[in-house]
């Protein structure tokens, strides 16, 4: 069993008892900072800087030649811990020149923006680099069903970026100059 | 060198351990026996052995003995020396023999493995990300498993046809190909239908059909089972659902008195498709293209979804209890179906036996393809006869009935799922009697009924059925039935019970079986619904040999009369 020990309190002196030191101190600080620079920022009239890598609202984006890159393999669908995304996978009509040979696109894509953690692991799992968490970060409405951002609005808030491989434009010139049949 | 006194049982060594295994079979069998995988694309258990895919590749050994003497050759130890091939062999094409060593894990193995891997991966579009096997690749699989894990190659890959139609239901995607010839394989020996073959050499080498031929036989969607990769595709599937998402349930293929087992794949109570399971006494691993589409009946557009008493859309209760009205005191003949299951045809004969109705029953028939798809063409005519519904062999037309109609004998009729005026009946014979349907689909006498209640199809309830050699197999629920509808068993026990004095029918399976197992002269004796097992219990069908059951003799059955004559 512990011992319970009583302190005693040491008597307070008199500048204690007064305060007038502590409000000095507080006072202090507080003037210190009317000569600072200020750090709030006057939203929504002011927009604040968005660091690179910030995870904001999922996006589809489109590669520079304005090409959907989605595939609609559903990885992201699978990933999603909220299950807030929802595909319907479709498939390239045959006789489309550009596409053709990329056989699969989504038919239609819906991210629930009321379930979505913004934790971007449908970014992570994108095996076309085809969804990204960009820079938006407010997103508002009045009913539930405007919060489920389908695929137009997506293609919309996503736009295009940059791409290093051009996966199937590789893909495209290895079959028209023909290795093989 | 037998042990445990089984003569078919021999001893090998597999990676060092002392392992029985039944004589005669290859390595991979003996080794998966034991719990270890030799990897393999070409080899099919039901197949006949090509040996071109070289993933099964394992060192083997053999006791060495005097190719003079024939003595046995000992080492210092005076243990029996083992002369190992310095080359590895294929699994799929070596026999166990006594004695025999095989290591499965050797770095000559592994190093097999990774080549084998390496090579089929030169030409492969690792298209995984629109790839419809993707989830289920042995191709996948392996090279996680057994693979090198990056790729030396940096010439440019082949380029092959991506979207050959093969048949009206088989896409081939030739790039993804392996040239394992599964597919081809299957063609000849088990449908005889020969339209597939390999064209060109080397890298080039190509799966096609033959000039002039499609690859359009009632089986051609079990090369897609049996593609180890994604090469062929279900035109009907493609791009529809990755398979991670979908549930298994395993069912009976409702098509055929063939009984095929199924497994039916669903995601949130949608099936998306259907595939054999395998089953060695009934199926092995196949199951025909036209039973596959039955999911399509799930969500058919003539699909009876409401209640209906006299036209008016009613709740199921108030069809219930106005159809034990109408069924009350009344001159009854019950229409059975061949359709329904053991359970629910048990639960028809006892209200025919309460209510003194007469019973008839109506069979489907069709053509006999010799393999999975017999003449009788409903799951469980040998049901009915085992619960007693019926003794007499169904005919498709029921002119007994149309005949007692005609007589003005009956007052009212309870029709389970059939067409009466398809088989036989006309509507003169109709009127003036009550009609009671339970169904799951619009027909003509649903139209004309008085009294429509929804049942499930056989892929919303649990049941089970008897196939084409009295095998019993019970099938599970895959997905949920339609809002506010109950299964048949449910509504039939309620029947009875509001007909009946005493009614405690209950519509649990459990019960119902212990009601069916009770006398002794019952095939059923003994039994009970969770005691069959998942590949189904063979019952004694001697009670009925005597009746002419129209199959012929296909895969896995013989026609008990042919039997008895030869």
């Amino acid at each position: 069993m512990a011992k319970t020990v009583v302190l005693q309190r040491k008597p307070l002196s008199l500048s204690e008892r007064t305060y007038l030191p502590q409000i000095v101190t507080g006072l202090k600080t507080t003037f210190s900072n009317m000569f600072k620079e200020k750090v709030t920022l006057q939203y929504p009239e002011e927009k604040p800087i968005i660091p690179k890598n910030y995870r904001g609202v999922p996006t589809l984006v489109k590669d520079p030649n304005g090409r959907e890159k989605c595939v609609s393999c559903q990885l992201c669908e699978f990933v999603c811990p909220p299950k807030a995304i929802r595909i319907t996978p479709g498939s390239v009509p045959e006789g489309d020149e550009e596409r053709e040979h990329v056989e699969k696109a989504p038919q239609e894509f819906e991210i629930n923006m009321l379930r979505c953690i913004y934790c971007g692991y449908c970014q992570e799992v994108c095996p076309e680099e085809a969804i990204y968490l960009q820079d938006e970060y407010s997103s508002s409405g009045y009913t539930r069903e405007e919060m489920i951002n389908n695929k137009e609005k997506l293609y919309e808030l996503g736009g295009t970026l940059p791409d290093s491989h051009y996966k199937w434009d590789q893909k495209k010139t290895a079959e028209d100059q023909g290795n093989g049949h | 060198m037998s042990s445990n006194g089984n003569s078919s049982m021999i001893t090998i060594n597999l990676d060092g351990k002392e392992v029985d295994v039944p004589a005669g079979i290859n390595i991979i069998e003996a080794a998966s026996i034991h719990g270890t995988e030799v990897p393999h694309y070409c080899y099919h258990p039901q197949l006949s052995v090509a040996g071109n895919c070289r993933m099964c590749l394992v060192e083997m050994g053999t006791p060495m003995r005097d190719r003079g003497t024939g003595e046995a050759i000992l080492d210092q130890d005076g243990v029996q020396k083992i002369g190992w091939i310095p080359k590895p062999i294929i699994g799929c094409g070596t026999n166990v023999s006594p004695g025999m060593h095989i290591k499965t894990n050797s770095s000559m193995v592994k190093g097999s493995q990774e080549g084998i891997m390496e090579f089929l991966l030169v030409n492969h579009p690792l298209d995984c990300p629109i790839c419809d096997q993707a989830g289920e690749c042995r191709l996948q699989e392996f090279a996680t498993d057994y693979g090198r894990g990056y790729s030396r190659y940096v010439e440019r890959k082949n380029v092959k046809p991506k979207r050959t139609k093969l048949g009206p239901r088989v896409t081939l995607d030739d790039e993804r190909c392996i040239l394992c010839s599964r597919c081809i394989r299957f063609c000849q020996e088990v449908v005889d239908d020969d339209v597939l073959g390999f064209v060109d050499r080397g890298s080039f080498s190509t799966l096609t059909c033959f000039p002039g031929k499609e690859l359009s036989n009632n089986y051609s969607l079990n090369t897609v089972d049996l593609c180890p990769v994604g090469a062929l595709t279900s035109t009907d599937f493609r791009f529809k659902m990755r398979v991670w998402f979908l549930k298994e349930s395993p069912s009976i293929c409702t098509e055929s008195s063939a009984g095929c087992n199924t497994l039916v794949s669903s995601r949130e109570g949608e099936i998306h498709r259907i595939t054999p399971r395998r089953n060695d006494a009934v199926n092995d691993s196949w199951m025909t293209d036209s039973g596959r589409e039955l999911y399509k009946q799930v969500k058919s557009e003539d699909r009876i979804v409401t209640p209906h008493v006299s036209s008016e859309p009613s709740k199921l209760a108030d069809a219930i209890s106005s159809a034990s009205e109408l069924l009350k005191d009344q001159k009854l003949a019950i229409v059975g179906s061949c359709r329904s299951t053991v359970e629910e045809q048990y639960l028809l004969t006892k209200l025919a036996r309460n209510t003194k109705a007469k019973k008839f029953l109506r069979g489907h028939f069709g053509e006999d393809d010799g393999i999975l798809l017999s003449s009788d063409r409903t799951p469980n005519l040998r049901g009915a006869l085992a619960t007693g519904f019926s003794v007499k062999y169904p005919t498709d037309q029921l002119s007994d009935l149309s005949r007692a109609l005609s007589k003005g004998q009956f007052e009212t009729l309870l029709v389970i799922g059939e067409d009466i005026l398809e088989s036989g009946i006309s509507q003169d014979d109709l009127k003036g009697v009550k009609v009671v349907f339970l169904g799951t689909h619009k027909n003509q006498t649903s139209a004309l009924a008085d009294i429509v209640i929804p049942t499930l199809t056989a892929f919303e309830k649990t049941g089970s059925f008897i196939n084409r050699t009295f095998h019993l197999q019970s099938f599970k629920q895959a997905v949920p039935g339609p809002a506010g509808l109950l299964p048949d068993l449910n509504i039939l026990s309620s029947l009875i019970n509001s007909l009946s004095v005493d009614g405690d029918q209950s519509a649990d399976l459990a019960q119902i079986w212990k009601q069916l197992s009770k006398s002794a002269t019952s095939i059923f004796h003994k039994l009970s619904f969770s005691s069959i097992p998942s590949d189904g219990l063979q019952l004694n069908g001697e009670k009925w040999s005597e009746l002419d059951f129209v199959e012929k003799k296909a895969l896995h059955f013989s026609p008990t009369k042919q039997l008895q004559e030869a």
